[in-house]
C-alpha cells in the first residue's frame, strides 16, 4: 500500500540547495504519512545528514548520476521510488525538476503536475494549485493514480526548520543505456546575487526608453543588496541580457521585495513575478496593470522619481 | 529527414490582462469576442528550428501536426506557410479534453503511423496549461530520448546536437535519432511567412485523423490528471499610493513607508 511523501533532495556545489527543505516543509504539512527524501548523484552520500526533519533519505550515489541527464536519472528515481513506494512524491520546479517529473511520472505509469504553488490533501487525496494562462489563472488538479507526482515552485513553500536526520537507506542503481548524452557544459558565473535566490529584485521595463535608464535600476538594486531584473520587451530590445529576462519565458522570481520600474505589468511578465510578497510600483500611468497586483506605489516619470527614491533610500538607509 | 513539429492553438495569449475571463463552472478560459485563436508560441519556434534544420540538410521533409478542433488546421496552415511540407490535424470527439498523458498518446501514435520520422520537436510548453510535459511524455512513448529548452537543434551523422537553456549554465546533449526536442524562446523569432508562401500553403496537403486512424479508443485516453477547478486569482492587494507634492515627497514617502514595513 503506497504510503507517504517522498520528496526529490538537491544538492549545490555539495550543500543542499533551498528547495530541499522547502519541499520537507510542504511534505510535512500535507500530513500524510512519513517524509522520506531521495538524493541521486556521484560521491553525495556524505550529503544525506544534511537533509533534516525526514525519516529516511534514499541515497543513489553512482558515477553514473555525476551529471544529470533525463535517461538515467529517470532510472534512478523510478527505482527509488518502486524501493520506498511512497502515495505522493514532490519535486522542485527546477532545472532537474521540470525535465524530470514528466519522465518519472510516466515510468511510474501516473501524471504530474508542474510548477504547483499550493498543495493539500481533501479526502485523502493530493490537489494542486499551479499558475496556467501564462499566471492569469489557477488550476486546480487531482490524480486518478498513485503516486500522484508533482514539482513545486522554489520559493512558494516555508522550509521546514529542525528535526532530525533520516536513516540512511542506500540504493544499489547503475544506469546504463543512457542515448542522451552531455558533451559539453559550462557554468555561468553570474554577477552578485542570483536573480532567482535574490530577496531584493528592482526591474526595469521599455518604460525606461533606452538602456542608459538602468544606470539607476543597477544603483537601486546595489543599495538594496538585490538584482535586477528585465522585462520581456527589454531583453528582446538587447538593452538588458535574456539572463535578466523575469516573465513566463524568463525566470520566476518570488523575492520578499519587487521593485518594477516603467514596466507596465503585461500579463506574461505577471507570471514571473506574481509570487513576490511585496511588489512595488513606479509608472506614470496610473492605469498600469502592475498596480493591481502591487502593495505601494508611485505614479510618476521614473526619471524624477528613481533618482529622488535612491536618495531617500540611502537616508532612511543611514538613518538605521 | 523526417521531422515532425506538434503545434497547437491557444486562446491568443497577449490580450490585457483584463480582457481574461474564466466560466468556472465548465472549467474553461472565455476568449474575448473577436479574437482568434492562435498558434502557440513556443510552437511556432518549434518549426522556425524544424526550418533551421531544413536549410541546412538537404532532403528534408517537415510535418506540422496538431491536435485540436477543426480550427487548429489554421496552426498547420501557418506552420506550412512557414516551409512546413505537409499537415496532419488530429480531430475526434474522443480527443475532447484530453489531459497531457492523453494528448501524448494521440499525438505519439501518429507519429507512429507516419513511420519514417527520425526527429519530433514540440514547443517547450503550451502558453495555454504552462505544463512542459507533452514533449517528454511523447518521447517515452516513441521510446526515444528527450532534450528540453533548446536554444538551438543540428542534426548531422545520425545525431542530434542541442544546446539547452538552463538558467546559470550552458549545455550540449547529443542524442542518436529518432529523437524529441522541445524548442524554447531563446532559439530566436519564427520567421514571418510573405505572401507567396501562405498562398503556397493553401495548396500543400492536410491529412485528417480520428482516433480508429491512429488505433485508439476513448478509453486508451483516460485522464490521469483530472481538472476540478479552474478560476482568476483575485489579486487582494490595495495599492498604496504615495501622495506628495513633489517626486521627492514621494519618493521619501515611499522609503519611510517601506521602512515601517521592515522591507528595507
Amino acid at each position: 500500500m503506497p504510503n507517504g511523501v517522498l520528496i526529490l533532495a538537491e544538492l549545490v556545489d555539495g550543500e543542499l540547495a533551498p528547495i530541499t527543505q522547502e519541499l520537507v516543509g510542504a511534505a510535512q504539512r500535507l500530513n500524510a504519512g512519513p517524509v522520506s527524501a531521495m538524493l541521486l548523484g556521484s560521491g553525495i552520500e556524505a550529503s544525506a545528514s544534511k537533509i533534516s526533519g525526514v525519516e529516511k533519505v534514499y541515497v543513489v550515489d553512482n558515477p553514473g548520476l555525476a551529471e544529470y541527464t533525463n535517461e538515467a536519472y529517470t532510472e534512478a528515481a523510478a527505482a527509488v521510488a518502486k524501493q520506498a513506494d511512497p502515495a505522493i512524491i514532490l519535486l522542485g520546479q527546477t532545472n532537474i525538476g521540470r525535465d524530470l517529473g514528466p519522465a518519472l511520472a510516466y515510468k511510474l505509469d501516473t501524471a504530474v503536475a508542474m510548477d504547483t504553488i499550493a498543495l493539500e490533501m481533501k479526502d485523502g487525496k493530493l490537489h494542486t494549485t499551479r499558475p496556467a494562462y501564462g499566471g492569469n489563472a489557477r488550476a486546480v488538479n487531482s490524480f486518478s493514480g498513485t503516486p500522484a507526482v508533482a514539482t513545486v515552485r522554489p520559493k512558494s513553500q516555508d522550509t521546514a526548520e529542525g528535526g532530525a536526520a533520516g536513516e540512511v537507506v542506500k540504493v544499489d542503481f547503475t544506469p546504463a543505456g543512457v542515448r542522451a548524452k552531455v558533451i559539453d557544459r559550462k557554468v555561468a558565473t553570474a554577477e552578485g546575487v542570483r536573480l532567482e535566490d535574490a530577496d531584493v529584485v528592482v526591474t526595469g521595463g521599455r518604460g525606461l526608453g533606452g538602456p542608459e535608464g538602468f544606470e539607476g535600476i543597477e544603483e537601486l538594486a546595489h543599495i538594496l543588496g538585490g538584482a535586477v531584473g528585465a522585462s520581456r520587451a527589454v531583453a528582446d530590445l538587447g538593452w538588458r541580457p535574456v539572463a535578466e529576462q523575469v516573465g513566463l519565458t524568463g525566470k520566476v522570481v518570488s523575492p520578499t521585495i519587487y521593485i518594477a520600474v516603467a514596466v507596465s505589468g503585461a500579463s506574461q511578465h505577471m507570471a514571473g513575478c506574481s509570487g513576490s510578497k511585496n511588489i512595488v510600483a513606479i509608472n506614470k500611468d496610473p492605469d498600469a496593470n502592475i498596480f493591481k497586483a502591487a502593495r505601494f506605489g508611485i505614479v510618476g516619470d521614473y526619471k524624477q522619481v528613481l533618482p529622488a527614491f535612491i536618495e531617500a533610500v540611502k537616508k532612511v538607509k543611514a538613518e538605521g | 529527414m523526417h521531422i515532425v513539429v506538434c503545434v497547437k492553438q491557444v486562446p491568443d495569449w497577449d490580450i490585457p490582462p483584463a480582457s481574461f475571463k474564466v466560466d468556472e463552472a465548465a472549467k474553461k478560459v472565455v476568449p474575448p469576442p473577436g479574437v482568434a485563436p492562435v498558434p502557440s508560441q513556443f510552437d511556432a519556434i518549434a518549426v522556425e528550428a524544424a526550418m533551421k534544420i531544413k536549410d541546412a540538410v538537404a532532403d528534408t521533409k517537415i510535418t506540422v501536426m496538431s491536435l485540436g478542433a477543426a480550427t487548429a488546421r489554421d496552426v498547420i496552415k501557418h506552420g506550412l506557410a512557414m516551409g512546413g511540407d505537409e499537415g496532419v490535424l488530429l480531430v475526434d470527439d474522443a480527443f475532447n479534453d484530453l489531459d497531457s498523458t492523453g494528448t501524448a498518446k494521440v499525438l505519439s501514435s501518429a507519429i507512429k503511423k507516419l513511420g519514417d520520422v527520425d526527429l519530433v520537436l514540440t514547443g517547450r510548453q503550451a502558453v495555454d496549461w504552462d505544463l512542459g510535459v507533452t514533449g517528454t511524455l511523447i518521447a517515452e512513448m516513441l521510446g526515444a530520448p528527450v532534450i528540453t529548452f533548446a536554444k538551438s537543434v543540428n542534426v548531422a551523422n545520425g545525431n542530434v546536437t542541442v544546446e539547452r537553456v538552463l538558467p546559470d549554465a550552458f549545455e550540449t546533449v547529443e542524442a542518436p535519432l529518432p529523437a524529441v526536442v522541445t524548442v524554447s524562446n531563446e532559439l530566436g523569432e519564427p520567421r514571418y511567412p510573405k505572401l507567396q508562401q501562405i498562398m503556397q500553403a493553401a495548396r500543400k496537403q492536410v491529412n485528417q485523423w480520428g482516433a480508429a486512424d491512429i488505433g485508439l479508443s476513448k478509453d486508451d485516453l483516460a485522464p490521469r490528471l483530472t481538472l476540478e477547478q479552474l478560476f482568476v486569482p483575485v489579486v487582494d492587494t490595495k495599492v498604496e499610493l504615495m501622495e506628495g507634492d513633489s517626486p521627492e515627497d514621494q519618493a521619501m514617502a515611499l522609503a519611510r513607508r517601506l521602512k515601517e514595513a521592515k522591507l528595507i
